[in-house]
């Protein structure tokens, strides 16, 4: 588990890694779905490298619109991974609205640093498998999950 | 995975009989020990590729498959246009076009080890490898283009390797009809930068020892000589590929509705052949095949000018180069009628048997070489294709030893300083820009490739030539 603090509605927001065979699983949980989607892609940039180590001194604006939550996750994600690497760069901060079916975000980052971030391996895609987006049993707190092909 | 419902019919195969949604029954080639230690997403992810429109014959599974996305990794199927067949995107996978290449070096390996720490060096001095790192080559707008349409002929037409070299990969170097124009802006975009980059993950460049020859006569016509060391070059299409699936993947999720087609899992997203979705996909899916192709070409060029430093007359020639994540159009016999199929290798080797006309003249009494990518630690092979795997599993084989850990656990269980030191003292120099991504790879995370091997034989889909194992690696 990574980065719990307490959020806007003083609800946990954190993330985690889940196995997936052959690569890897994130999941983010937060009080809205936005934040779990910030939290997701959070748990992404620790999948490269740890994000309290990214210095936050470039913003990127990401607008998805998709037919569904569990694919407006999927778009999120890979807005942000063609963005890491046609830029170079690695996310350590995320902020997410979602109304309806329309995402908007910003991502701030900096370049890759090889000697300081030490990336372990890049990110080819967020895929379908395991791709959900919902409230947990308890009724308060959204999780988003997807599974990264690396 | 629980085998209670799977029939075995032969020492290496077992049969999932057609049920519910299945068309055609789930095959599964592997010992019974590499089934029980197959993750049950294996099966379930099998069966409903049996589903599929069109589907030909059975879904096959080869003995190093994985849980994949949707189509299990190490899953073959074959589609017939003629009868409402799917292509799947998923069923080529993000890295399109991944593969090995082989090159001889005709140097003893005891050469290689007088100078392997300065060797290793050098290559992981000029191979770009890992996040981050990108080639020398810039491509924009029309040589793009090229690239895409010419494959590793483009790449030797502009000096990166020799004529001799294409006639050794997989569809002469070059894979015809493909679309730059379905290839999206962002996904050249993606690849400006990454002509002649490793990637990262489970892509390496090794340099590796003939520890054992199995078939002399083969591994004669394949030019294999025990003791003598192999390079080798396993990755594929690079962001171009991983931009491509993604992009295609969800213009098939959300357009399966208006083609009919019920998805029992969004990862199976697929396009009948004969739509214009279909057919934009394949034509971008041949122009990733010609990314990794050129990439595979121009990594053999910074190598050989490497090598070269050491060796100023070595000549390096490649012994073959397969891809593993790809869908073509091949002809195969289907109630003894010859029919144009549309196969899925997602994670697995074609491997064409003696006579086949695809093949090179100097593999048409051998079979074609099947270039089986290892671990950093254990061992990579070389096997041939025989005659009897085309009605096996449409002439396929395994591709590596395939994970049987996750990443999640593989860094939690070693560190990458420990297997780098444990390995060196085995005289295995590793090269990488990331301990952690080390431990991700670590052998002990992937199944018994030997065991993944002597089933692909007894299951009759390929034959041992020859054991290599590893003396450098560089990781990305």
């Amino acid at each position: 588990m990574g980065s719990l603090h307490m959020t806007r509605a003083d609800a946990p927001a954190y993330w985690e890694h889940f196995s997936h065979q052959a690569d890897i699983g994130v999941r983010g949980f937060g009080s809205t779905m936005a934040e779990a989607f910030e939290q997701a892609a959070l748990a992404m940039t620790a999948v490269i490298t740890p994000p309290e180590g990214v210095r936050c001194l470039r913003r990127v604006s990401i607008h998805c619109q998709a037919p569904d939550a569990e694919l407006l996750l999927a778009d999120w994600l890979n807005a942000l991974i063609y963005e890491m690497a046609d830029h170079n760069l690695l996310f350590g901060r995320y902020a997410v609205s979602i109304t309806d079916e329309i995402l908007t975000g910003e991502a701030w980052g900096e370049p890759v640093d090889r000697a300081r971030h030490r990336p372990v391996v890049e990110i080819k895609g967020a895929t379908f498998t395991e791709l959900k987006v919902g409230r947990r049993a308890d009724g308060r707190e959204w999780f988003a999950q997807a599974v990264l092909d690396v | 995975m629980d085998l209670a419902g799977l029939k075995q019919e032969g020492p290496c195969r077992w049969v999932i009989e057609p049920r519910g949604d299945m068309r055609v029954p789930a095959v599964l080639f592997g010992s019974a020990a590499l089934l029980e230690d197959m993750d049950d997403k294996v099966r379930e992810q099998l069966t409903n590729v049996a589903g599929l429109p069109g589907i030909v014959g059975a879904a096959y599974a080869m003995p190093d498959a994985h849980w994949g996305y949707g189509f299990p990794i190490g899953g073959v199927a074959a589609f017939d246009p003629d009868r409402g067949g799917v292509i799947s995107a998923g069923g080529v996978g993000f890295d399109i076009s991944c593969g090995v290449r082989a090159l001889h070096t005709g140097l003893e390996a005891s050469l290689i080890d007088a100078v392997k720490s300065p060797l290793a060096d050098r290559l992981f001095d000029r191979i770009p490898a890992g996040v981050g790192s990108t080639g020398q080559i810039r491509l924009t707008g029309k040589s793009m283009d090229q690239m895409l349409s010419g494959g590793a002929r483009w790449a030797v037409g502009q000096g990166w390797g020799r004529e001799e070299d294409l006639e050794r990969i997989e569809e002469h170097g070059r894979m015809p009809e493909a679309l730059p124009r379905e290839v999206s802006d962002q996904a050249k975009k993606r690849q400006r930068n990454e002509m002649g980059t490793l990637g990262s993950g489970n892509h390496y460049l090794e340099v590796q020892r003939v520890a054992r020859v199995f078939d002399g006569e083969t591994a004669a016509a394949f030019g294999l000589v025990e003791g003598q060391a192999v390079l080798s070059i396993h990755c594929g299409s690079r962001g171009l590929g991983h931009q491509i699936g993604t992009e295609f993947l969800r213009r098939m999720v959300v357009e399966a509705p208006d083609h009919g087609i019920r998805l029992p899992d969004r990862e199976l997203a697929c396009a009948p052949i004969r739509s214009d979705l279909g057919r934009a996909y394949i034509g971008a899916m041949r122009a990733g095949i010609n990314c990794a192709l050129a990439n595979r070409q121009i990594l053999t060029h910074l190598a050989r000018e490497v090598f070269r430093e050491f060796w100023p007359d070595i000549e390096l020639p490649v012994i073959y180069d397969v891809s593993h994540n790809t869908c073509k159009p091949e002809t195969h016999r289907v109630d003894d009628q010859p029919r144009e199929l549309y196969v899925h290798r997602k994670g697995a080797t074609r491997a064409l048997g003696p006579g086949h006309p695809d093949l090179p003249a100097a593999f048409r009494e051998t079979g074609q070489p099947v270039l089986i990518g290892g671990t950093m630690g254990t061992a990579s092979w070389v096997l041939a294709g025989l005659a009897g795997g085309e009605s096996l599993a449409l002439s396929s084989a395994c591709h590596g030893a395939g994970r049987q850990m996750s990443r999640h656990q593989a860094k939690k269980r070693w560190s990458g300083r420990a297997v780098v030191d444990e390995l060196a003292a085995r005289g295995i120099q590793i090269r990488s820009p990331s301990q952690r991504g080390v431990a991700e790879e670590a052998p002990g995370a992937y199944k018994d490739v030997d065991a993944v091997v002597e089933a692909t034989e007894k299951a009759g889909l390929a034959r041992k030539v020859a054991r290599l194992e590893p003396v450098i690696c560089i990781k990305g």
